[in-house]
C-alpha cells in the first residue's frame, strides 16, 4: 500500500503500533488488520503512536471507533500518542479527546498502562 | 482531473487539490482542511455512489472565484440525499461499533459552503472555501 506503514513493538506487556504516512479509506484496512491481530491474540494494552502519521481521514478514525469498545470490554484500552498538530486537529474536530486517552508522549501512556496493572 | 473510483487514487486527488490551493495562497492549515474535505467527499462517492465499483469515474474540478476556491466532484452513481444526514454522535457510534457517517459532517465543518446537486451530467458536490 502506498505511503502507509505500521511498525509493531512491545514495551513490557504494552503493544505499540507506530503509524507512518497517510491513513485514509485505502490504507485504513492495514490498521484494522493490525488492531484485530492484537485483539485476537489477547493483547489489549495498545498504544498507537502517531509521531510519523502525516495525515488522517475519517476512515482512519473509524477504525479506532470500531474497536475501542471491544478492547475496553476486555479490560484494555487503545491510547493515542505523539500526534502532530495537524493530525490532532482532525481528532479534535470529531470530539475524540473527550472519549479517548490522548497523550503528547508515548512514555506517559506506557506508565498509565503499567500503573493500572499494579 | 478524472480518476477511476478506487480508494487507491485518493492520495492523488488530495495532492492535486492541495497543489492548487497552495498556489492560490491558502495557509498550510487551510490547505490541510481542503485536502481532508475533498478526500471525504471522494471517499463517500467511491463507497456510497458507486459501491466500490472501480470501473466508474469521478471528475474533480478546481477553480477560483474572487478570493475563494471552488472544488467540484462529479459522479454518475447513486445520488446522496443531504436531507437524510444528521450530525453524528461519536459516543453512540462507539457503542454501536459503527464507523463512518462523519465524512459529511467534516466536509461541512471544514468548508464554507457545500452544495449537492443533481444535474444532467450526474451528481455534483460543490464546495467553497474563502482564503483568509
Amino acid at each position: 500500500m502506498k505511503n502507509f506503514k505500521i511498525n509493531h513493538r512491545q514495551v513490557e506487556n504494552v503493544h505499540v503500533l507506530e503509524l507512518q504516512g497517510e491513513l485514509d479509506a485505502h490504507t485504513a484496512s492495514k490498521l484494522e488488520d493490525s488492531l484485530k491481530t492484537l485483539i485476537d491474540t489477547n493483547k489489549h494494552s495498545i498504544i498507537v503512536n502517531c509521531r510519523q502519521l502525516e495525515y488522517i481521514a475519517s476512515a482512519g478514525l473509524g477504525v479506532f471507533m470500531a474497536y475501542i469498545e471491544d478492547v475496553r470490554d476486555l479490560g484494555g484500552d487503545i491510547k493515542l500518542t505523539n500526534m502532530t498538530e495537524k493530525v490532532y486537529n482532525v481528532f479534535d474536530l470529531l470530539g475524540f479527546p473527550t472519549l479517548y486517552d490522548i497523550f503528547p508522549d508515548e512514555k506517559e501512556a506506557i506508565e498509565r498502562f503499567i500503573n493500572a496493572d499494579k | 482531473m478524472k480518476i477511476y473510483a478506487s480508494t487507491a487514487n485518493l492520495a492523488d486527488v488530495r495532492d492535486f487539490v492541495a497543489e492548487h490551493a497552495n498556489r492560490f495562497g491558502f495557509s498550510d492549515r487551510e490547505v490541510s482542511n481542503i485536502r481532508l474535505a475533498v478526500d471525504e467527499a471522494c471517499t463517500n462517492i467511491i463507497k456510497h455512489a458507486y459501491d466500490f465499483d472501480e470501473n466508474q469515474t469521478v471528475v474533480i474540478t478546481v477553480s477560483f472565484e474572487g478570493n475563494q476556491i471552488r472544488i467540484s466532484l462529479l459522479d454518475h452513481g447513486l445520488a446522496f440525499n443531504p436531507d437524510t444526514y444528521s450530525k453524528p454522535d461519536l459516543q453512540k457510534q462507539m457503542i454501536k461499533k459503527k464507523r463512518g457517517g462523519v465524512g459529511v459532517y467534516l466536509i461541512r465543518k471544514l468548508m464554507d459552503e457545500v452544495i449537492y446537486m443533481k444535474t444532467k451530467n450526474g451528481n455534483e458536490i460543490r464546495m467553497y472555501k474563502k482564503r483568509s
